[in-house]
Protein backbone atom coordinates (compact mmCIF):
# COMPACT_ATOMS: atom_id res chain seq x y z
CA UNK A 1 0.00 0.00 0.00
CA UNK A 2 2.90 2.66 0.65
CA UNK A 3 4.10 1.83 -2.99
CA UNK A 4 0.85 2.07 -3.89
CA UNK A 5 0.16 5.93 -2.22
CA UNK A 6 3.99 7.11 -3.14
CA UNK A 7 3.70 6.12 -6.51
CA UNK A 8 0.05 8.05 -6.78
CA UNK A 9 1.71 10.69 -5.12
CA UNK A 10 4.44 11.12 -8.13
CA UNK A 11 1.41 11.00 -10.82
CA UNK A 12 1.25 7.58 -11.91
CA UNK A 13 -2.03 6.59 -13.84
CA UNK A 14 -2.59 2.99 -13.02
CA UNK A 15 -1.32 3.65 -9.51
CA UNK A 16 -3.83 6.50 -9.11
CA UNK A 17 -6.50 4.43 -11.05
CA UNK A 18 -6.17 1.24 -9.09
CA UNK A 19 -6.16 3.53 -5.33
CA UNK A 20 -9.44 4.91 -6.52
CA UNK A 21 -10.38 1.38 -7.14
CA UNK A 22 -9.66 0.32 -3.54
CA UNK A 23 -11.45 3.32 -1.88
CA UNK A 24 -14.79 2.69 -4.47
CA UNK A 25 -14.68 -0.81 -2.71
CA UNK A 26 -14.27 0.43 0.86
CA UNK A 27 -11.13 -0.96 1.30
CA UNK A 28 -9.72 -0.40 4.96
CA UNK A 29 -6.23 -0.33 4.17
CA UNK A 30 -6.65 2.31 1.68
CA UNK A 31 -8.54 4.31 3.86
CA UNK A 32 -5.97 4.03 6.48
CA UNK A 33 -2.96 5.09 4.47
CA UNK A 34 -4.52 8.57 3.11
CA UNK A 35 -3.02 10.58 5.33
CA UNK A 36 0.23 9.95 3.58
CA UNK A 37 -1.13 11.93 0.65
CA UNK A 38 -1.55 15.05 3.01
CA UNK A 39 1.66 17.08 2.48
CA UNK A 40 0.39 16.86 -0.99
CA UNK A 41 -3.29 17.80 -0.73
CA UNK A 42 -4.79 21.27 -0.66
CA UNK A 43 -3.25 22.30 -3.81
CA UNK A 44 -6.22 21.52 -6.50
CA UNK A 45 -9.10 23.82 -7.42
CA UNK A 46 -11.92 21.30 -6.87
CA UNK A 47 -14.73 22.31 -9.22
CA UNK A 48 -18.29 20.88 -9.49
CA UNK A 49 -20.70 20.60 -12.18
CA UNK A 50 -24.20 19.77 -11.43
CA UNK A 51 -28.04 20.00 -13.11
CA UNK A 52 -30.29 17.93 -14.50
CA UNK A 53 -30.15 15.17 -16.92
CA UNK A 54 -29.08 15.76 -20.18
CA UNK A 55 -28.30 19.44 -19.73
CA UNK A 56 -25.13 19.16 -20.76
CA UNK A 57 -22.63 18.67 -18.14
CA UNK A 58 -20.30 15.78 -19.92
CA UNK A 59 -20.15 18.05 -22.98
CA UNK A 60 -19.69 21.54 -20.79
CA UNK A 61 -16.91 19.59 -19.32
CA UNK A 62 -15.38 18.47 -22.48
CA UNK A 63 -15.35 21.58 -23.25
CA UNK A 64 -13.95 23.42 -20.36
CA UNK A 65 -11.02 20.92 -19.88
CA UNK A 66 -9.76 22.05 -23.29
CA UNK A 67 -9.96 25.62 -21.84
CA UNK A 68 -8.26 24.49 -18.45
CA UNK A 69 -5.52 22.42 -20.91
CA UNK A 70 -5.13 25.92 -22.70
CA UNK A 71 -3.94 27.70 -19.64
CA UNK A 72 -1.14 24.72 -19.24
CA UNK A 73 -3.64 23.17 -15.84
CA UNK A 74 -3.47 19.18 -15.67
CA UNK A 75 -7.05 18.58 -15.21
CA UNK A 76 -8.87 15.65 -13.24
CA UNK A 77 -12.46 14.83 -13.87
CA UNK A 78 -14.47 12.45 -11.79
CA UNK A 79 -17.73 11.78 -13.07
CA UNK A 80 -20.68 10.02 -11.59
CA UNK A 81 -23.36 8.48 -13.23
CA UNK A 82 -26.30 6.84 -11.40
CA UNK A 83 -26.32 2.46 -10.03
CA UNK A 84 -29.61 0.41 -11.07
CA UNK A 85 -30.88 -0.24 -7.76
CA UNK A 86 -31.75 -3.35 -8.70
CA UNK A 87 -28.51 -5.35 -10.33
CA UNK A 88 -26.21 -2.59 -8.56
CA UNK A 89 -24.93 -2.06 -12.06
CA UNK A 90 -24.04 0.97 -13.99
CA UNK A 91 -23.74 2.89 -17.23
CA UNK A 92 -20.91 4.82 -17.11
CA UNK A 93 -21.51 7.11 -20.03
CA UNK A 94 -20.44 10.50 -19.01
CA UNK A 95 -16.46 9.60 -20.39
CA UNK A 96 -17.96 9.22 -24.06
CA UNK A 97 -18.21 13.07 -24.22
CA UNK A 98 -14.80 13.57 -23.46
CA UNK A 99 -12.87 10.35 -25.42
CA UNK A 100 -11.12 13.19 -27.02
CA UNK A 101 -8.58 13.71 -24.15
CA UNK A 102 -8.26 10.34 -23.36
CA UNK A 103 -4.51 10.30 -24.76
CA UNK A 104 -3.73 13.59 -23.07
CA UNK A 105 -0.97 13.18 -20.66
CA UNK A 106 -2.73 16.21 -18.54
CA UNK A 107 -6.12 14.63 -18.15
CA UNK A 108 -7.19 12.01 -16.06
CA UNK A 109 -10.71 10.89 -16.57
CA UNK A 110 -12.38 7.87 -14.13
CA UNK A 111 -15.89 7.08 -13.78
CA UNK A 112 -17.79 6.82 -10.92
CA UNK A 113 -21.23 4.83 -10.05
CA UNK A 114 -23.43 6.33 -7.12
CA UNK A 115 -23.53 2.89 -6.00
CA UNK A 116 -26.74 3.74 -3.73
CA UNK A 117 -26.07 7.04 -2.97
CA UNK A 118 -28.21 9.60 -2.79
CA UNK A 119 -26.72 12.80 -3.43
CA UNK A 120 -25.35 13.33 -6.44
CA UNK A 121 -21.85 11.75 -5.87
CA UNK A 122 -21.03 8.66 -4.77
CA UNK A 123 -19.23 7.82 -1.23
CA UNK A 124 -15.42 7.78 -2.31
CA UNK A 125 -15.74 10.66 -4.25
CA UNK A 126 -14.41 12.77 -1.84
CA UNK A 127 -11.12 10.36 -1.09
CA UNK A 128 -10.80 10.36 -5.03
CA UNK A 129 -10.64 13.62 -5.29
CA UNK A 130 -7.89 14.01 -2.52
CA UNK A 131 -6.00 11.55 -4.60
CA UNK A 132 -6.22 12.95 -8.05
CA UNK A 133 -4.99 16.71 -5.97
CA UNK A 134 -1.73 14.83 -3.93
CA UNK A 135 -1.36 12.97 -7.63
CA UNK A 136 -0.77 17.09 -9.22
CA UNK A 137 -3.51 17.88 -11.07
CA UNK A 138 -4.47 21.61 -10.57
CA UNK A 139 -7.79 21.30 -11.29
CA UNK A 140 -10.48 18.59 -10.13
CA UNK A 141 -13.61 18.42 -12.39
CA UNK A 142 -16.72 16.35 -10.55
CA UNK A 143 -19.59 15.81 -12.92
CA UNK A 144 -22.24 14.77 -10.64
CA UNK A 145 -25.19 12.48 -11.58
CA UNK A 146 -28.13 13.99 -13.66
CA UNK A 147 -29.98 15.59 -10.68
CA UNK A 148 -33.55 16.80 -9.74
CA UNK A 149 -33.87 19.26 -6.71
CA UNK A 150 -32.15 18.57 -3.40
CA UNK A 151 -29.21 16.40 -4.18
CA UNK A 152 -26.29 18.88 -3.53
CA UNK A 153 -23.80 16.48 -1.88
CA UNK A 154 -21.50 18.03 -4.53
CA UNK A 155 -21.68 21.29 -2.16
CA UNK A 156 -19.90 19.42 0.66
CA UNK A 157 -16.84 18.38 -1.70
CA UNK A 158 -16.44 21.14 -3.90
CA UNK A 159 -15.00 24.58 -3.44
CA UNK A 160 -17.56 26.19 -6.15
CA UNK A 161 -20.35 24.85 -7.83
CA UNK A 162 -21.72 25.55 -11.78
CA UNK A 163 -24.91 24.74 -11.99
CA UNK A 164 -26.09 24.08 -15.30
CA UNK A 165 -29.54 24.55 -16.39
CA UNK A 166 -31.49 24.28 -19.60
CA UNK A 167 -34.05 26.36 -21.35
CA UNK A 168 -37.70 24.81 -20.84
CA UNK A 169 -37.63 23.08 -17.60
CA UNK A 170 -40.50 25.40 -16.11
CA UNK A 171 -41.75 28.40 -14.55
CA UNK A 172 -40.17 31.13 -12.05
CA UNK A 173 -41.62 29.22 -9.04
CA UNK A 174 -38.91 26.26 -10.23
CA UNK A 175 -36.08 28.66 -9.51
CA UNK A 176 -37.12 30.01 -6.47
CA UNK A 177 -37.69 26.39 -4.15
CA UNK A 178 -35.16 25.72 -2.01
CA UNK A 179 -32.31 22.59 -2.74
CA UNK A 180 -30.26 22.69 -5.62
CA UNK A 181 -30.62 26.40 -6.67
CA UNK A 182 -28.98 27.41 -3.65
CA UNK A 183 -25.72 25.44 -4.55
CA UNK A 184 -24.65 26.96 -7.44
CA UNK A 185 -21.92 29.99 -7.33
CA UNK A 186 -22.13 29.82 -11.30
CA UNK A 187 -25.20 29.19 -13.09
CA UNK A 188 -25.11 28.20 -16.92
CA UNK A 189 -28.01 28.41 -18.91
CA UNK A 190 -26.89 26.06 -21.69
CA UNK A 191 -28.43 25.27 -24.92
CA UNK A 192 -28.51 28.90 -25.09
CA UNK A 193 -29.44 28.52 -28.84
CA UNK A 194 -32.94 27.38 -27.70
CA UNK A 195 -36.33 29.31 -27.09
CA UNK A 196 -36.40 30.57 -23.84
CA UNK A 197 -32.90 30.60 -22.58
CA UNK A 198 -32.70 34.31 -22.09
CA UNK A 199 -35.87 34.14 -20.40
CA UNK A 200 -34.60 31.46 -17.65
CA UNK A 201 -31.32 33.97 -17.72
CA UNK A 202 -33.60 36.88 -16.32
CA UNK A 203 -35.64 34.13 -14.09
CA UNK A 204 -32.16 32.89 -12.35
CA UNK A 205 -30.85 36.63 -11.69
CA UNK A 206 -34.59 37.43 -10.87
CA UNK A 207 -33.66 34.89 -7.92
CA UNK A 208 -30.14 35.81 -7.47
CA UNK A 209 -31.07 39.36 -6.77
CA UNK A 210 -33.90 38.65 -4.48
CA UNK A 211 -31.88 36.59 -2.45
CA UNK A 212 -29.57 38.96 -1.94
CA UNK A 213 -31.81 41.87 -1.18
CA UNK A 214 -32.78 39.20 1.30
CA UNK A 215 -29.65 38.31 2.78
CA UNK A 216 -28.76 42.25 2.95
CA UNK A 217 -31.96 43.07 5.02
CA UNK A 218 -30.48 40.42 7.73
CA UNK A 219 -26.89 41.78 7.71
CA UNK A 220 -26.59 43.45 11.04
CA UNK A 221 -24.03 46.49 10.35
CA UNK A 222 -25.62 46.60 6.61
CA UNK A 223 -28.66 48.56 6.93
CA UNK A 224 -30.15 48.97 3.08
CA UNK A 225 -27.23 51.16 1.63
CA UNK A 226 -24.10 48.36 2.50
CA UNK A 227 -25.24 46.52 -0.87
CA UNK A 228 -25.52 49.44 -3.02
CA UNK A 229 -21.85 50.47 -1.59
CA UNK A 230 -20.65 47.43 -2.91
CA UNK A 231 -22.19 47.86 -6.09
CA UNK A 232 -18.99 48.13 -7.98
CA UNK A 233 -17.82 44.60 -6.48
CA UNK A 234 -20.80 42.96 -7.91
CA UNK A 235 -21.37 44.24 -10.75
CA UNK A 236 -17.52 43.33 -11.07
CA UNK A 237 -18.56 39.61 -10.35
CA UNK A 238 -22.38 39.47 -11.85
CA UNK A 239 -20.97 40.31 -15.10
CA UNK A 240 -24.00 43.23 -14.73
CA UNK A 241 -21.22 45.56 -15.50
CA UNK A 242 -20.58 44.83 -19.26
CA UNK A 243 -24.32 45.38 -20.52
CA UNK A 244 -25.05 41.65 -19.69
CA UNK A 245 -28.54 42.54 -21.21
CA UNK A 246 -29.03 40.00 -24.72
CA UNK A 247 -28.85 42.16 -27.28
CA UNK A 248 -32.07 42.99 -28.77
CA UNK A 249 -32.04 42.42 -32.28
CA UNK A 250 -30.16 39.01 -32.17
CA UNK A 251 -32.83 36.47 -32.23
CA UNK A 252 -31.21 33.53 -30.50
CA UNK A 253 -29.43 35.27 -28.32
CA UNK A 254 -26.82 32.98 -28.47
CA UNK A 255 -23.34 33.30 -27.22
CA UNK A 256 -20.36 33.61 -29.40
CA UNK A 257 -22.22 37.74 -29.44
CA UNK A 258 -19.13 37.99 -26.97
CA UNK A 259 -20.01 41.53 -25.34
CA UNK A 260 -23.35 39.78 -24.16
CA UNK A 261 -21.62 37.46 -22.15
CA UNK A 262 -17.92 38.70 -21.48
CA UNK A 263 -16.73 38.20 -18.08
CA UNK A 264 -15.78 41.39 -16.72
CA UNK A 265 -12.26 42.15 -17.22
CA UNK A 266 -10.77 43.85 -13.76
CA UNK A 267 -10.28 47.36 -13.69
CA UNK A 268 -13.06 48.25 -16.41
CA UNK A 269 -15.30 49.79 -13.62
CA UNK A 270 -13.03 52.56 -12.27
CA UNK A 271 -11.89 51.95 -9.24
CA UNK A 272 -13.13 48.17 -8.82
CA UNK A 273 -10.25 47.13 -7.20
CA UNK A 274 -9.40 49.68 -4.77
CA UNK A 275 -13.37 49.32 -3.44
CA UNK A 276 -13.16 45.90 -2.99
CA UNK A 277 -9.32 46.29 -1.49
CA UNK A 278 -10.96 48.43 0.79
CA UNK A 279 -13.79 46.64 1.67
CA UNK A 280 -11.31 43.43 2.82
CA UNK A 281 -9.70 45.87 5.24
CA UNK A 282 -12.26 47.20 6.62
CA UNK A 283 -13.92 43.95 7.68
CA UNK A 284 -10.65 41.90 7.75
CA UNK A 285 -11.49 40.17 4.91
CA UNK A 286 -15.04 38.79 6.12
CA UNK A 287 -16.61 39.98 2.84
CA UNK A 288 -19.36 36.84 3.35
CA UNK A 289 -19.80 35.21 -0.34
CA UNK A 290 -23.13 35.49 0.89
CA UNK A 291 -23.01 38.96 -0.92
CA UNK A 292 -21.53 37.93 -3.85
CA UNK A 293 -24.34 37.07 -6.19
CA UNK A 294 -23.19 34.44 -8.88
CA UNK A 295 -22.45 35.26 -12.25
CA UNK A 296 -25.23 33.64 -14.40
CA UNK A 297 -23.83 32.73 -17.68
CA UNK A 298 -24.95 31.31 -21.42
CA UNK A 299 -23.49 28.75 -23.10
CA UNK A 300 -23.66 26.27 -25.88
CA UNK A 301 -21.75 23.50 -24.91
CA UNK A 302 -21.53 21.84 -28.45
CA UNK A 303 -19.78 24.32 -30.40
CA UNK A 304 -18.00 25.82 -26.83
CA UNK A 305 -20.26 29.09 -27.43
CA UNK A 306 -19.65 30.80 -24.54
CA UNK A 307 -17.60 27.97 -22.75
CA UNK A 308 -14.39 30.24 -22.13
CA UNK A 309 -16.24 32.90 -20.46
CA UNK A 310 -17.10 30.50 -18.07
CA UNK A 311 -13.84 29.07 -17.85
CA UNK A 312 -12.82 32.84 -16.97
CA UNK A 313 -15.72 33.25 -14.56
CA UNK A 314 -14.20 30.24 -13.01
CA UNK A 315 -10.95 31.81 -12.27
CA UNK A 316 -12.29 34.98 -11.41
CA UNK A 317 -14.33 33.53 -8.24
CA UNK A 318 -11.72 31.38 -7.42
CA UNK A 319 -9.95 34.53 -7.26
CA UNK A 320 -12.73 35.79 -4.91
CA UNK A 321 -13.28 32.94 -2.89
CA UNK A 322 -9.41 33.34 -2.27
CA UNK A 323 -9.14 36.79 -1.42
CA UNK A 324 -12.13 37.28 0.72
CA UNK A 325 -11.10 34.21 2.50
CA UNK A 326 -14.54 32.44 2.13
CA UNK A 327 -12.74 29.43 0.08
CA UNK A 328 -10.83 28.92 3.48
CA UNK A 329 -14.16 28.83 5.20
CA UNK A 330 -15.79 26.18 2.83
CA UNK A 331 -12.39 23.97 2.89
CA UNK A 332 -12.87 23.80 7.05
CA UNK A 333 -16.62 23.30 6.46
CA UNK A 334 -16.27 20.49 3.98
CA UNK A 335 -13.96 18.81 6.32
CA UNK A 336 -16.33 19.30 9.40
CA UNK A 337 -18.66 17.59 7.16
CA UNK A 338 -16.19 14.77 6.10
CA UNK A 339 -15.73 14.60 9.67
CA UNK A 340 -19.57 14.04 10.63
CA UNK A 341 -19.57 11.43 7.63
CA UNK A 342 -16.50 9.65 8.47
CA UNK A 343 -18.14 8.92 12.29
CA UNK A 344 -21.23 8.02 10.71
CA UNK A 345 -20.25 5.36 8.51
CA UNK A 346 -17.38 3.71 11.42
CA UNK A 347 -20.43 3.41 13.39
CA UNK A 348 -22.42 1.62 10.34
CA UNK A 349 -19.35 -0.30 9.98
CA UNK A 350 -19.47 -1.42 13.88
CA UNK A 351 -23.17 -2.37 13.88
CA UNK A 352 -22.43 -4.78 11.06
CA UNK A 353 -20.08 -6.34 13.32
CA UNK A 354 -21.29 -9.91 14.70
CA UNK A 355 -21.50 -9.01 18.43
CA UNK A 356 -23.16 -5.80 17.84
CA UNK A 357 -25.42 -7.51 15.66
CA UNK A 358 -26.28 -9.90 18.16
CA UNK A 359 -27.07 -7.02 20.42
CA UNK A 360 -29.39 -5.44 18.30
CA UNK A 361 -31.10 -8.55 18.37
CA UNK A 362 -31.35 -8.93 21.77
CA UNK A 363 -32.57 -5.36 22.37
CA UNK A 364 -35.22 -5.83 19.54
CA UNK A 365 -36.64 -8.99 20.85
CA UNK A 366 -36.37 -6.92 24.39
CA UNK A 367 -38.54 -3.91 22.73
CA UNK A 368 -41.19 -6.74 20.75
CA UNK A 369 -42.07 -8.65 23.95
CA UNK A 370 -42.74 -5.08 25.83
CA UNK A 371 -39.33 -5.38 28.22
CA UNK A 372 -37.77 -2.18 26.69
CA UNK A 373 -39.36 0.81 25.19
CA UNK A 374 -37.57 1.46 21.21
CA UNK A 375 -35.77 4.64 23.02
CA UNK A 376 -34.10 2.80 26.09
CA UNK A 377 -33.12 0.12 24.03
CA UNK A 378 -31.59 2.49 21.13
CA UNK A 379 -29.43 4.44 23.72
CA UNK A 380 -28.04 1.25 25.39
CA UNK A 381 -27.58 0.22 21.94
CA UNK A 382 -25.55 3.24 21.18
CA UNK A 383 -23.43 2.98 24.28
CA UNK A 384 -22.29 -0.75 22.91
CA UNK A 385 -21.54 0.60 20.09
CA UNK A 386 -19.26 3.62 21.55
CA UNK A 387 -17.89 0.64 23.84
CA UNK A 388 -16.65 -1.44 20.78
CA UNK A 389 -15.09 1.28 18.83
CA UNK A 390 -13.15 2.27 21.41
CA UNK A 391 -11.87 -0.87 21.62
CA UNK A 392 -11.99 -1.25 17.89
CA UNK A 393 -8.56 -1.02 15.86
CA UNK A 394 -7.17 2.33 15.04
CA UNK A 395 -5.38 1.15 11.75
CA UNK A 396 -3.47 4.74 11.90
CA UNK A 397 -2.53 4.54 15.21
CA UNK B 1 -15.38 -6.49 0.50
CA UNK B 2 -15.92 -7.75 -2.94
CA UNK B 3 -15.61 -5.27 -5.76
CA UNK B 4 -17.78 -4.51 -8.76
CA UNK B 5 -16.04 -5.68 -11.93
CA UNK B 6 -15.69 -3.36 -14.54
CA UNK B 7 -15.80 -3.11 -18.43
CA UNK B 8 -14.89 -0.82 -21.25
CA UNK B 9 -16.99 -1.49 -23.94
CA UNK B 10 -15.39 0.00 -26.76
CA UNK B 11 -15.60 0.32 -30.43
CA UNK B 12 -13.04 0.62 -32.60
CA UNK B 13 -12.68 1.86 -36.38
CA UNK B 14 -14.66 3.28 -38.52
CA UNK B 15 -17.77 1.83 -38.78
CA UNK B 16 -21.01 3.46 -37.06
CA UNK B 17 -23.02 0.63 -35.97
CA UNK B 18 -22.71 0.68 -32.36
CA UNK B 19 -26.46 -1.62 -31.40
CA UNK B 20 -24.46 -4.49 -30.58
CA UNK B 21 -22.05 -2.54 -28.52
CA UNK B 22 -25.13 -0.59 -26.56
CA UNK B 23 -26.83 -4.36 -26.09
CA UNK B 24 -23.66 -6.18 -24.33
CA UNK B 25 -23.26 -2.74 -22.24
CA UNK B 26 -27.27 -3.10 -21.24
CA UNK B 27 -26.94 -6.51 -20.27
CA UNK B 28 -23.72 -6.84 -18.58
CA UNK B 29 -25.10 -3.35 -16.48
CA UNK B 30 -27.76 -6.23 -15.49
CA UNK B 31 -25.68 -8.26 -14.87
CA UNK B 32 -24.45 -5.96 -11.89
CA UNK B 33 -21.09 -4.96 -13.56
CA UNK B 34 -20.14 -1.34 -14.39
CA UNK B 35 -20.01 -0.59 -17.94
CA UNK B 36 -17.81 2.04 -19.17
CA UNK B 37 -19.37 3.08 -22.47
CA UNK B 38 -17.00 4.79 -24.73
CA UNK B 39 -18.92 5.16 -28.14
CA UNK B 40 -17.49 5.01 -31.99
CA UNK B 41 -14.40 5.64 -33.39
CA UNK B 42 -12.10 5.06 -30.77
CA UNK B 43 -8.23 4.69 -31.73
CA UNK B 44 -6.62 1.47 -29.91
CA UNK B 45 -4.95 4.29 -28.09
CA UNK B 46 -7.92 6.03 -26.30
CA UNK B 47 -9.36 2.67 -25.51
CA UNK B 48 -6.10 1.12 -23.16
CA UNK B 49 -5.90 4.93 -21.89
CA UNK B 50 -9.69 5.13 -20.68
CA UNK B 51 -8.96 1.38 -19.53
CA UNK B 52 -6.18 1.99 -17.72
CA UNK B 53 -7.38 5.49 -15.93
CA UNK B 54 -11.21 3.62 -15.45
CA UNK B 55 -9.31 0.60 -13.92
CA UNK B 56 -11.00 -2.28 -15.85
CA UNK B 57 -11.23 -5.83 -15.15
CA UNK B 58 -12.49 -6.08 -19.08
CA UNK B 59 -12.35 -4.48 -22.66
CA UNK B 60 -15.23 -5.37 -25.04
CA UNK B 61 -14.49 -4.58 -29.08
CA UNK B 62 -17.31 -4.47 -31.50
CA UNK B 63 -16.38 -3.95 -34.81
CA UNK B 64 -17.98 -4.40 -38.10
CA UNK B 65 -15.61 -2.70 -40.33
CA UNK B 66 -13.26 -5.74 -41.39
CA UNK B 67 -10.42 -4.29 -39.44
CA UNK B 68 -10.27 -6.66 -36.42
CA UNK B 69 -7.39 -8.46 -37.47
CA UNK B 70 -5.45 -5.26 -37.08
CA UNK B 71 -6.83 -3.00 -34.22
CA UNK B 72 -8.12 -5.75 -31.92
CA UNK B 73 -4.14 -7.24 -31.39
CA UNK B 74 -3.11 -3.51 -31.25
CA UNK B 75 -5.47 -2.98 -28.00
CA UNK B 76 -3.75 -6.27 -26.25
CA UNK B 77 -0.10 -4.88 -26.99
CA UNK B 78 -0.34 -1.62 -26.10
CA UNK B 79 -2.06 -3.01 -23.07
CA UNK B 80 1.26 -4.81 -22.49
CA UNK B 81 3.08 -1.94 -23.10
CA UNK B 82 2.20 -0.28 -20.23
CA UNK B 83 1.58 -3.42 -17.63
CA UNK B 84 -1.80 -3.93 -17.74
CA UNK B 85 -1.61 -7.53 -19.12
CA UNK B 86 -4.24 -8.90 -16.40
CA UNK B 87 -7.49 -6.90 -18.28
CA UNK B 88 -9.60 -9.61 -20.06
CA UNK B 89 -10.01 -8.62 -24.00
CA UNK B 90 -12.69 -10.20 -25.73
CA UNK B 91 -14.39 -9.29 -28.90
CA UNK B 92 -17.76 -9.03 -30.98
CA UNK B 93 -19.72 -8.04 -33.55
CA UNK B 94 -19.29 -9.85 -37.67
CA UNK B 95 -15.96 -11.70 -37.47
CA UNK B 96 -15.16 -14.57 -39.82
CA UNK B 97 -14.97 -17.97 -38.46
CA UNK B 98 -11.34 -18.51 -39.99
CA UNK B 99 -9.84 -15.10 -38.27
CA UNK B 100 -10.73 -16.29 -34.83
CA UNK B 101 -7.96 -18.64 -34.30
CA UNK B 102 -5.32 -15.96 -35.33
CA UNK B 103 -7.37 -13.44 -32.89
CA UNK B 104 -6.61 -16.03 -30.20
CA UNK B 105 -3.36 -16.63 -30.99
CA UNK B 106 -2.51 -12.37 -30.38
CA UNK B 107 -4.53 -12.49 -27.23
CA UNK B 108 -8.02 -12.31 -27.62
CA UNK B 109 -9.40 -14.25 -25.32
CA UNK B 110 -12.79 -15.26 -26.88
CA UNK B 111 -15.19 -13.40 -29.88
CA UNK B 112 -18.94 -13.61 -30.05
CA UNK B 113 -20.45 -13.55 -33.23
CA UNK B 114 -23.85 -12.17 -33.83
CA UNK B 115 -26.53 -14.16 -31.95
CA UNK B 116 -24.74 -15.37 -29.10
CA UNK B 117 -26.81 -15.34 -26.03
CA UNK B 118 -25.67 -12.12 -23.42
CA UNK B 119 -25.73 -14.85 -20.57
CA UNK B 120 -22.87 -16.58 -22.58
CA UNK B 121 -21.01 -13.68 -22.25
CA UNK B 122 -21.62 -12.70 -18.74
CA UNK B 123 -20.70 -16.28 -17.89
CA UNK B 124 -17.32 -15.73 -19.49
CA UNK B 125 -16.58 -12.84 -17.81
CA UNK B 126 -16.94 -13.87 -14.79
CA UNK B 127 -15.41 -17.42 -15.19
CA UNK B 128 -12.20 -15.41 -16.70
CA UNK B 129 -11.14 -12.71 -14.92
CA UNK B 130 -7.31 -11.95 -14.17
CA UNK B 131 -7.52 -10.26 -11.16
CA UNK B 132 -9.33 -11.21 -7.73
CA UNK B 133 -12.41 -9.24 -7.04
CA UNK B 134 -11.67 -9.46 -3.21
Amino acid sequence: MYDLIRRCIEGDVRAVARLITLLESGDREAYAALYRLKDHAGRAQVIGITGPPGAGKSTLADKLIAQFRSRGLKVGVLAVDPSSPFSGGAILGDRLRMQGHATDPGVFIRSLAARGSLGGISKATHAAIRVLDAAGYDIVLVETVGVGQSEIDIVRVADMVVLVSVPGLGDDIQVIKAGIMEIGDIFVVNKADRDGADRVVREIRAMLELQAQLKRGQTPEGGPDTLAARAPEFLHHTGLAEGWQPKAGNESGAPGEKESITTPKPGVLPEAGTVSAALVNQEAGTISAALIIPPVLKTIAETGDGVKELADAIFSHFETLSRTGELERKRLESIRYQLGQFVSNEIVHLMSLPELAAAQDELAHKVFSRKMDVYSAGIALFHTIIEQGASHEHPQA
Amino acid sequence: MERKIRVLIAKPGLDGHDRGAKVIARALRDAGMEVIYTGLRQTPEQIVSAAIQEDVDVIGLSILSGAHNHLFPRVVELLKQSGAENVLVFGGGVIPEEDIPFLKSKGIAEVFGPGTPTSKTIEFIRANLKRPLN
